[in-house]
């Protein structure tokens, strides 16, 4: 039945106009006309609209992906596969990737988080992992805007409603607060899985004549050009999109998920691709183009769940809980027993052929036959102009002043969204299925026991949008560093990072310049680190009516930790502990306060640089702290980021319900010395605060031993300033519920 | 009888999540694999003890446990039950045995509307008599974590009443330092688990499966499991 005229039967010609329509440029028409010698029909053009969208070619980011660290010796897997995979011993692989729902999750924020759990769920266990952590990370508008509490509500009950579901622990995540994502919030879910090192499934489809099987959920008219859609500013009119949002059902794919592991562990699968952005027509092209082989489908075999559905809906729709798998030809009964078994369809729809072609069959004629390479090959790559970035100025620590004491800051900085607990949020999430959560939402980095040893997985996701606006090459560097001092926090070694680029349009070229100038400063960082880029997504287009969000490539490191019981907390258990700052010397009296929260807070952010990142530093200050840590010195530890040290000292005695004693330095700035966002730097609570500063000097690290933890229940800089820890708690913990009850909010 | 000469199954229904963890509790503590059993069996091999685990069992549609209730397996679990046979359900457990009649009350929707993890303080109730209460002591705290929608347990005053007449009150929600309010759903009479008339059925919502050691963030889970499967080998 193969049939290779070139010449589709059965659909009327398409022209530029369809193709504009479908966000393809003139110079991109022209190619396929060339590529094809003829007009393609709706169903092909549709396919290569997909396959050339910003979401499935990466023509804007490609130039600047390239230049990212992706090997090691712990990488099994680099970026290219549905997820990446990195060697932690003992024969085991973590397999992990981030990716995100914006638009989608704009438009219905249930649907649109869940669904993006699902889809990253599904590309870690295409791979063979179990997935054993969802972290995710979160951007909504200004609190008090008006769509803020409705989104902040949908994205979170999706997120939970999916991943609870299924039953995978969300074990950590940020959730932040910029009127910039007031019309585009962004939703980033990332999900690690374990596998065996030697039992790691790929996508390359083999073995011409090899079945392919459609398995999973039914599909539908749901999300058709969904991957388009997420290549596409956003307008007033996008809301109305609403139907294209995919809907998922983490029931199903709670049962594909089994289902799939139990057929892998028998020895039946050659190629397997998850049906996420663009559905059928991505897994079909990639697996076979991979290959460098041809596929041929009849599409009237895919189950569908909507009567008369075209070839083109069938291609383009991005049903959910739905996977293309190669089998080898004599293990079919044997899968087909598996998926009977979990009440699942399963269902040969094709074959792998030679002809490095594609071509679908439909109602008895050709529907689409093109050719592979030029839908992977030729899509089109960019090289597109950037603006220059201007050099902000360092603000001057003494330039922002305040007769406030510190803890009169410290109280109006902790009630504020940006340091309110997420406690309202994570408590939606169960952390806990699986039970092996070490540390769940809440501290530095989630850690997960691997299954059955002693050993533990960290994981965190980290960016600081400010900082990227003001310098994105910095901003790059800083997102990766303060995620491996996530890790080095509760005693975990970075070891690889996925990454997503939320940016706004790239044709224009400031935004293009905060992509390209970001993505060179992550891999300076991942390369510092030992921390290479093993998978990752592009979200770009995230505007709304010609404004752009404030840029946020997000990093998600995972690293490991030999034994979980010595991994610490950032809580203050008791009073008796030496409290040392790491990364900052006695001399230090002044700080950083160019963009940080206290510039905000005081003078609404006047234009400055952000805070330096010494990567030298970052990677020794973390590596004496894990050392600390593996050794047993540290009682708590906690990394010093947004509020600088005050905040940080005050989300330890929270924690742990203790109080401390501060000595303030006696010259210079004391806000800049409190508030400053310095980077490089940690808190650890420890019995012999002598001892670790003798070790810090050993190591030419800088360390200062800044006070001691107290009995009294309170806070206190230099004796008379005071702030209780039970006022703490309950300023923090109030911000989030208050604002999702809708106290204080003003309706639109 | 040694705890590794207890029989015990842990039922798999589709969308079940935490027969894994289950099975590994026990086998932590009995030095023995339970058996799984699918839901799609209509026969249960003799137990000592049937666990129905948490999850969400044919994805809670219709009604969280409904489905569930009906399913073949649980023709073999009810007549182990009307034997005298002792079965536990947790969390969506809990819910199933409500919806096949096994004990009285209903689960719905949580007093904040919300999904809740965390962890609870539990209290063992005094007056019971059961084998998943009597090795704990009345008035004993755990600290157990739940997680759940519909953990807002509901029945008449009447029946309310006559639960704690019968004794058929396990575990209440207790107060503790933990942050938040000690009952995390609404629960009428701070009800975190129930006993049927004979002591022999026992629903909570909290998961003791999760809290089975220190590294967790607690033990105690480990301490009422190990109680239970020590009082049925006696």
């Amino acid at each position: 039945m193969t049939q290779t005229s070139g010449k589709p039967m059965n659909d009327a010609e398409m022209n530029f106009e369809m193709a504009a329509s479908m966000g393809l440029s003139r110079a991109e028409w022209d190619l396929i006309l060339d590529r094809l010698q003829r007009a393609p029909n709706l169903c092909e053009l549709g396919i290569f609209s997909a396959m050339w969208s910003e979401h499935c070619s990466y023509k804007s980011s490609k130039r600047w992906l390239k230049t990212l660290p992706v090997d090691g010796p712990q990488v099994i897997e680099g970026p290219g596969e549905n997820a990446g995979a990195v060697d932690i011993g003992d024969g085991l692989a973590a397999i992990f990737k981030i990716e995100s729902h914006n638009h989608p999750s704009f438009i219905e924020p249930y649907q649109g988080a869940a669904t993006g759990v699902g889809g990253i769920l599904r590309d870690v266990f295409t791979m063979g992992a179990r997935p054993v952590a969802l972290l995710n990370a979160l951007r909504f508008g200004a609190p008090d805007h008006e769509k803020t509490r409705h989104l902040l509500s949908g994205v979170v009950s999706g997120i939970g409603g999916y991943g609870n579901c299924i039953g995978i622990p969300t074990i950590g995540g940020e959730v932040n607060f910029d009127p910039s994502y007031n019309g585009n919030i962004l939703v980033n879910a990332m999900a690690i899985g374990l596998a065996n090192s030697d039992r790691i499934f790929r996508s390359a489809a083999t073995g011409p004549g090899n079945p392919v099987i459609y398995v999973g959920a039914k599909t539908g008219r749901d999300g058709i050009h969904g991957a388009t859609m997420a290549s596409a500013e956003f307008s007033d009119e996008t809301e109305s999109k609403r139907p294209t949002v995919q809907v998922g059902d983490p029931f199903t794919g709670k049962l594909l998920m089994e289902a799939c592991l139990e057929l892998m562990a028998s020895d039946s699968v050659l190629a397997i691709q998850d049906m996420g952005a663009a559905g059928l027509t991505s897994s079909s092209v990639e697996m076979a183009s991979k290959g460098g082989l041809g596929m041929e489908m009849d599409l009237d075999l895919v189950p569908a769940r909507e009567e008369a559905m075209s070839a083109y809906e069938l291609m383009l729709s991005e049903s959910q809980e739905r996977m293309l798998m190669v089998l080898k030809p004599e293990a079919t009964d044997t899968a087909r027993q598996i998926f009977d078994k979990w009440d699942l369809d399963f269902m040969p729809i094709g074959k792998v052929t030679e002809t490095g072609r594609l071509v679908l069959l439909k109602d008895g004629g050709v529907a689409c036959d093109i050719p592979l390479d030029p839908l992977v090959d030729d899509a089109p790559e960019y090289d597109r102009p950037q603006a220059d970035v201007p050099s902000r100025p360092i603000l001057a620590s003494d330039s922002i002043t305040s007769d406030a004491g510190i803890s009169a800051l410290l109280r109006q900085m902790l009630a504020t969204a940006d340091l309110g607990s997420r406690r309202w949020v994570y408590e939606q999430y169960d952390s806990q299925v699986m039970a092996d959560t070490i540390a769940g939402p809440g501290g530095d980095a989630g850690l997960v026991r691997i299954h059955g040893t002693n050993r533990g997985l960290a994981a965190s996701t980290d960016c600081t949008p400010r900082y990227v606006e003001a310098d994105p090459h910095t901003g790059g560097a800083q997102a990766v560093a303060e995620a491996w001092r996530n890790l080095s926090a509760i005693g975990a070694r970075g070891l690889a990072i996925t990454n997503n680029l939320n940016f706004g349009n790239p044709e224009k070229p400031d935004i293009m310049a905060q992509m390209a100038q970001s993505v060179l400063g992550m891999g300076d960082a991942a390369r510092a680190l030992d921390t290479p880029v093993v998978s990752g997504n592009v979200s770009l287009y995230n505007e709304t009516d010609g404004k752009a969000i404030l840029p946020c490539p997000v990093v998600g490191m995972v690293g490991t930790i030999d034994d979980i019981d010595k991994a610490v907390g950032n809580g203050l258990p008791h009073a008796g502990l030496s409290l040392v700052v790491i990364g900052q010397d006695q001399a230090c009296d002044d700080g950083w306060l160019g963009v940080s929260l206290y510039a905000r807070m005081l003078a609404d952010a006047p234009d400055a640089a952000p805070p330096p990142v010494d990567l030298d530093a970052e990677r020794r200050h973390g590596l004496f702290v894990q050392s600390l840590i593996a050794d047993g010195h540290v009682i708590a530890a906690h990394d010093i980021s947004d509020g600088g040290l005050a905040v940080a000292l005050a989300e330890m005695c929270i924690a742990g319900r203790t109080g401390a004693s501060i000595t303030c330095p006696a010259t210079g700035n004391p806000h800049g010395w409190a508030f400053g966002e310095d980077q490089g730097r940690y808190i650890l609570a420890v019995q012999d605060g002598n001892a670790v500063m003798a070790a810090a000097a050993a190591q030419g690290i800088p360390a200062t031993l800044i006070g001691e933890t107290i009995d009294t229940g309170e806070l206190q800089f230099g004796g008379g300033d005071v702030i209780s820890v039970e006022e703490m708690e309950h300023l923090v913990e109030t911000t989030i519920p208050a604002l999702m009850s809708g106290a204080g909010h003003t309706e639109g | 009888m040694s705890l590794s000469g207890l029989r015990v199954a842990v039922i798999v229904f589709p969308g079940s999540n935490c027969d894994r963890d289950m099975m590994v509790a026990i086998e932590q503590l009995a030095g023995r694999r339970p058996s799984l059993v699918w839901h799609k069996e209509t026969t249960l091999d003799p137990v000592d003890l049937a666990i129905i685990p948490g999850g969400f069992s044919y994805g809670d549609y219709l009604r969280c446990g409904a489905l569930a209730a009906r399913a073949p397996i649980m023709e073999a679990v009810l007549d182990h039950a009307a034997r005298g046979g002792a079965v536990m359900g947790i969390c969506n457990g809990f819910q199933i045995l409500l919806e096949t009649g096994l004990l009285p009350g209903v689960l719905v929707e949580n007093a904040g509307l919300k999904y809740v993890c965390r962890d609870t303080s539990v209290e063992v109730v005094e007056g019971t008599a059961s084998p998943f209460t009597e090795g704990l002591s009345p008035g004993q705290r755990m600290i157990i974590p739940v997680a759940h929608n519909e953990g807002n347990y509901f029945a008449s005053d009447d029946d309310l009443q006559r639960l704690e007449d019968n004794g058929q009150i396990a575990f209440r929600y207790t107060e503790s330092d933990i942050i938040g309010p000690a009952n995390p759903n609404g629960a009428a009479r701070n009800i975190a688990g129930i006993l049927s008339t004979n002591g022999r059925v026992l629903g909570m919502m909290p998961h003791p499966e999760r809290a089975m050691s220190p590294a967790l963030g607690s033990a105690d889970g480990a301490t009422m499991l190990n109680a239970t499967l020590q009082a049925l080998a006696a």
